[in-house]
């Protein structure tokens, strides 16, 4: 390109095609144009499809009684009275259990083996990486199949259970005696609530006085003392207001009692080992984003490795880590989907599977189950963005 | 650009081929196979053996339509379908016919938006025990796990029945057939409950078939049909009366073997159904000897029986309520007149 | 104090002696294999204890791992008699009969014994492709991005599917399955995810607000999905969705899915990549006069890609894993052939299902650890190139 005037001059007149404003303009009308175009044609084939089909449309069966049984509901759920809509939380609710335990177990699992791969010993850090890499590179699917094999086949039949404290253990699941509140129990709640009120408030304190005077107070113990210690004195004054419905060997099954089924142990066991791979690795590169002098200040105040790790390192680290964990999060929550192929009677297996084969309206029952989980999904990045801006580094 | 290019393309494909119409009979002879869906997992009514080669009662249903429609039993595309995903295959058009021994109720003939055209095997459901538990009957089931499939008549017949006996029930529901029986091997559940018939099919499958037993109780009626897709009335008599041929042939005693002896035979009823007197054939939209195809490839009704989950085949079910009317069953089909 | 000073102190003191001595080796307890026995298995009280765990662990997992695999593992026979405990009257690990009886299956599904050589010379085109992609000093590789991305899934579609005027009978997606299915699914995931990814991560970061809505509405419901949703709406609601004419087959379907759900993720490293190329780099390619797409095509995404290989390889090994979830919607992939090959009455035995499960994880651990290195390995060559 030459630069033969240099002189001020009129901008060259482009044409109007040429002008980006135009272009941006003329682009988005398209883009819009065929996106209403896609969607009005999709829709129109849908409703000429259905109606050619003669399917039923709606929401209708949401109040319609549902007539089948689900073999784990966590609320009042029977074949006879229910409806579809209960049928539908009983599934959201599952989803929810495996998904909060899944999420602590594979935070322990995973932050222990991402700690362990950056240990000085050889060879635990060296099984920790042989976990990671086996782990991570298996389809969960896969695992997901293996675990509940493994469980129904390493268990033994019903009438060889293990037993142990009045608890059982087969290929049906474990039983566990159930506690079962009675009167007077409500006052040891009321206590356990003001236990953990009143231990917030000391640690409150406490470090509020450590911050002024430097002085420590015995915080562990105290909260101890008030959260476990208290109740406890009030369970026996009321005279142990507590029962056990202990399990019972019945004439098929053990009767009683709490079970855990071998499709929820194999799904909790499955979803929490692989994901403890990926947060293990999130973890290891958290620890590794903070500076090594900042370990080296730490031991030159005297501090021993465990102090240095607890206090210093994964307080730093955390910045870094919290993001991709919460993703791990979402992602354990949306593998549990996976249930489907073991029987775990999860959201999708119930009201994807079930419920849209009982009433046939595909559109509707996959609509709610992909909201279902955006709004989780959602829900989760909100909580995110919040917390991503509290912790942003304050430079000073 | 490039992808306003292809958006293009596609809101253009969509647009264009809106205005065909929905004419299965047409579509199948233009396109020169029968789509069918079939079960796939299920020995005696739909199941590939390792060459791939499928074999069963419903799949039988399969052959005859395409041996009336095309002229050649082997016309066919097998499409293996799960209890879950043989609807939508229907409804979407990707199946001409569903023939996966599905049973025929009130809602799903009125709100699936299919039409059952007949009944190929009256079946009930039953449960699967194995001996060592030593139970008899069905209500001594109180408190047993039972293993089922989800999506199915059978989930909810179970639930009713343990309701109405007022006994309580623990089903462990899986997605597809095989994972069920798997499970039931497995110890995972006390019983085992689909179709009869089913139960017989299955229970060759399990690891040692001698200490299973299928309980006399049938719980429920099954009347397994195939089904085609509402509003396309011609294909749906296509269909029907493939069906109904079939039947009445076993009935007039015509079968694969003598069927060409009996083109000669005087029996006017006999003349009309293998297209020597009258035009049956062309009414239907198919060609006059279409029904005598069916019969010279596929068999009659008796025969597939026989052959699938009768005496001839490793079931070894009992006719029963499937035997003709005429021989104290009730398998009926309305005259070729 | 100057360094004169103090070496005219050292001569004038006696007892200081005046030669260096022989250098001499560290002692035995700070190098050698002792030394580093104890520095990294024994330095501390609480490492010893873990140490030894870990030893137990291991000497209570591998012998029993090594005996399933290969000590007690049946090597021939002819059906499922030959891995009963019952029959066979000693401890039976793996199957290996079963799997070498089943091996075509799950390579093929039942795609048509004569016609199978047609699958072997798409695994062998595949792999031209790959490797040409791959392998960073290959020479053409403007020509390996068209052969891969054009000449080879056209060349595939017609071998696989068949074109009766050349002479290739029809084999109908139906009879395709096994290893076959998964490296399909996988492929065209890749194939189409790269492309369309790009696409929504450049609409994501447009000026045009509608171009941007739209990405971001399209990212953030795909990916605050779970995929098995995903393949569900495409299996189930696309045939309602078009035209019953026009309605795609089973197997396509789920790549549809696939392919959507791969794109969302794939937009997302895209645009991480985007995001770390310095604003310089679009002001200098906006002051030479360069479009917008030439801007991109020549000075952006060449960039931007190249800093993202390590990222784009992990995102294809969780696709990798991920089309094995296409078993749920009834397709015939690896997992699915395993699954119903696991139950054939001929082979059932308490160690089939593990020996089909091992032999599944083993496929998979191959390809994406195989990966998972490449990623690990381009990475540091970038890193490297960064430093020069």
């Amino acid at each position: 390109m030459a630069v033969e005037s240099v002189g001020a001059q009129q901008p060259a007149r482009v044409a109007f095609y040429n002008d980006p404003k135009f272009r941006s303009i003329a682009y988005q009308v398209v883009l819009c144009v065929l996106v209403v175009l896609v969607v009005y044609a999709a829709t129109t084939n849908a409703l000429d499809n259905l109606q050619r089909a003669h399917v039923a449309s709606g929401f209708g069966f949401w109040n319609q009684a549902a007539g089948f049984d689900i073999s784990q509901t966590l609320i009042e759920y029977s074949a006879s009275v229910s409806t579809y809509g209960t049928a539908f939380w009983v599934g959201l609710l599952n989803t929810l259990l495996v998904a909060v335990l899944g999420i602590v177990l594979a935070t322990i699992l995973g932050f222990t083996i991402g700690i362990s791969r950056l240990s000085k010993n050889w060879l635990l850090a060296k099984t920790a990486t042989g976990y990671v890499e086996t782990v991570r590179n298996i389809p969960v699917l896969l695992q997901l199949l293996f675990w509940y094999n493994a469980v129904l086949k390493a268990l033994p039949d019903i009438r060889d259970s293990h037993k142990f404290f009045g608890s059982f253990l087969n290929n049906r699941g474990l039983f566990v005696p159930e506690p079962l509140a009675q009167r007077g129990f409500g006052w040891v709640e009321i206590v356990f609530l003001l236990g953990i009120a009143g231990a917030i408030a000391f640690h409150l304190w406490a470090r509020k006085r450590q911050m002024a005077t430097g002085q420590q107070a015995p915080v562990a113990t105290v909260s101890l003392a008030l959260v476990i210690g208290l109740p406890l004195v009030v369970f026996f004054a009321f005279g142990m207001p507590l029962h056990f419905d202990m399990p019972q060997v019945g004439r098929f099954n053990i009767t009683g009692g709490l079970a855990l089924q071998p499709e929820f142990v194999a799904l909790l066991l499955g979803l929490s080992v692989y994901t403890a791979a990926f947060i293990a690795e999130v973890v290891r590169a958290g620890i590794l984003a903070v500076s090594h002098g900042q370990t080296e200040a730490a031991y030159s105040l005297g501090m021993k490795p465990g102090p240095t790790l607890r206090l210093i390192i994964i307080p730093q680290a955390m910045r870094v880590i919290v993001p991709p964990l919460t993703s791990q999060y979402l992602n354990l929550t949306k593998n549990s989907s996976l249930a489907v192929a073991i029987g775990y009677p999860d959201l999708v297996q119930v009201f994807t599977g079930t419920v849209l084969n009982q009433t046939g309206q595909a559109l509707e029952v996959v609509a709610i189950t992909m909201l279902v989980y955006l709004s989780i999904s959602l829900f989760t990045s909100l909580v995110m963005n919040i917390y991503n801006s509290r912790v942003k580094l304050v430079e000073r | 650009m490039k992808r306003v290019v292809g958006i293009l393309a596609l809101a253009a494909a969509v647009f264009v081929a809106q205005g065909a119409s929905a004419q299965t009979l047409k579509q199948v002879k233009d396109r020169g196979v029968l789509n069918c869906g079939a079960n796939g997992q299920l020995a005696g009514f739909g199941l590939p053996d390792a060459q791939g080669n499928w074999s069963g009662l419903d799949v039988d249903v399969c052959r005859a339509v395409a041996a009336a429609v095309l002229g050649d039993a082997k016309k066919v595309k097998f499409v293996p379908l799960t209890a879950k995903d043989r609807f939508t295959a229907l409804q979407s058009g990707d199946v001409d016919l569903l023939a996966r021994n599905t049973t025929w109720t009130e809602s799903r003939d009125t709100t699936l938006g299919l039409n059952f055209t007949g009944v190929n095997y009256y079946d009930g459901q039953g449960f699967m025990v194995r001996k060592s538990l030593k139970v008899n009957s069905a209500l001594e089931l109180n408190g047993a796990s039972v293993c089922v499939q989800q999506g199915t008549t059978t989930e909810l017949n179970l639930a009713d029945y343990f309701r109405a006996n007022k006994m309580t029930l623990k089903s462990v529901t899986f997605a597809d057939a095989d994972q069920t029986v798997k499970a039931y091997d497995a110890g995972r559940c006390d019983a085992f409950t689909t179709d009869a018939s089913g139960l017989y099919s299955e229970r060759l499958r399990l690891a040692k078939p001698d200490d299973h037993i299928v309980l006399p109780e049938i719980i429920s009626k099954e009347p397994l049909g195939p089904s085609v897709r509402h509003g396309d009335d011609q294909w749906f008599d296509v269909v029907k009366w493939v069906l109904f041929a079939m039947i009445d042939a076993e009935d007039l005693g015509v079968d694969s073997k003598n069927v060409d002896e009996m083109m000669k035979s005087t029996n006017p009823e006999i003349r009309r159904l293998l297209g020597v007197e009258g035009n049956f054939g062309e009414q239907l939209g198919l060609s006059k000897d279409c029904f005598y195809k069916i019969i010279k490839q596929v068999g009659n009704y008796g025969e597939s029986f026989d052959r699938n989950v009768g005496a001839g085949s490793p079931l070894k079910i009992d006719r029963g309520l499937n035997k003709l009317w005429t021989k104290g069953g009730i398998m009926y089909a309305p005259p070729i007149h | 104090m100057t360094m004169s000073e103090g070496e005219l102190a050292v001569a004038e003191l006696h007892f200081v002696r005046k030669q260096t001595l022989e250098q001499q080796p560290p002692p035995t307890s700070m190098s050698g294999p002792v030394a580093w026995v104890r520095e990294n298995l024994f330095s501390s009280p609480f490492n010893i204890v873990l140490t030894l765990l870990i030893a137990l662990l291991a000497l209570w997992v591998i012998p029993d791992l090594l005996r399933f695999v290969f000590f007690d593992a049946v090597w021939t026979g002819t059906d499922r008699n030959a891995c009963l405990e019952s029959v066979q009257h000693r401890p039976i690990g793996a199957c290996w009969p079963f799997v070498w009886e089943r091996l075509p299956y799950f390579i093929y599904g039942s795609y048509p014994i004569p016609e199978r050589w047609r699958v072997d010379v798409f695994f062998a085109l595949l792999a031209i492709g790959v490797t040409w992609l791959l392998w960073l000093n290959a020479p053409r590789r403007d020509l390996g991005v068209v052969y891969s991305f054009v000449a080879l899934p056209i060349l595939s579609y017609i071998l696989l599917h068949g074109f009766a005027m050349i002479g290739l009978p029809v084999v109908d997606t139906v009879y395709w399955g096994g290893v076959l299915v998964t490296i399909v699914v996988a492929s065209v995931g890749i194939a189409c995810s790269l492309p369309i990814g790009i696409l929504l991560a450049l609409g994501r970061r447009s000026d045009m607000p509608t171009v941007k809505l739209f990405s971001v509405v399209f990212i953030e419901f795909v990916r605050g999905v779970p995929l098995i949703t995903v393949l569900f709406m495409a299996s189930v609601m696309l045939p309602l969705f078009v035209p019953e004419e026009l309605s795609p087959n089973k197997l396509l379907r789920a790549l549809i899915g696939i392919a959507l759900f791969a794109s969302a993720y794939m937009a997302e490293v895209v645009r991480a990549g985007l995001a770390a190329i310095p604003k310089g780099q679009f002001e200098g390619a906006m002051a030479v006069g360069l479009g917008y797409w030439q801007m991109m095509r020549l000075i952006i995404l060449p960039q931007a890609l190249k800093i993202t290989i390590p990222n784009i390889v992990n995102t294809f090994i969780g696709m990798f894993k991920d089309t094995s979830l296409v078993f749920i919607v009834g397709i015939f992939d690896l997992l699915r052939t395993i699954e119903v090959s696991r139950i054939d009455p001929k082979w059932a035995t308490p160690v089939t299902s593990t020996t089909g499960y091992l032999v599944a994880a083993l496929f998979y651990l191959v390809f994406c650890y195989g990966m998972s290195r490449y990623a690990r390995m381009t990475e540091a060559r970038l890193s490297k190139a960064d430093r020069r």
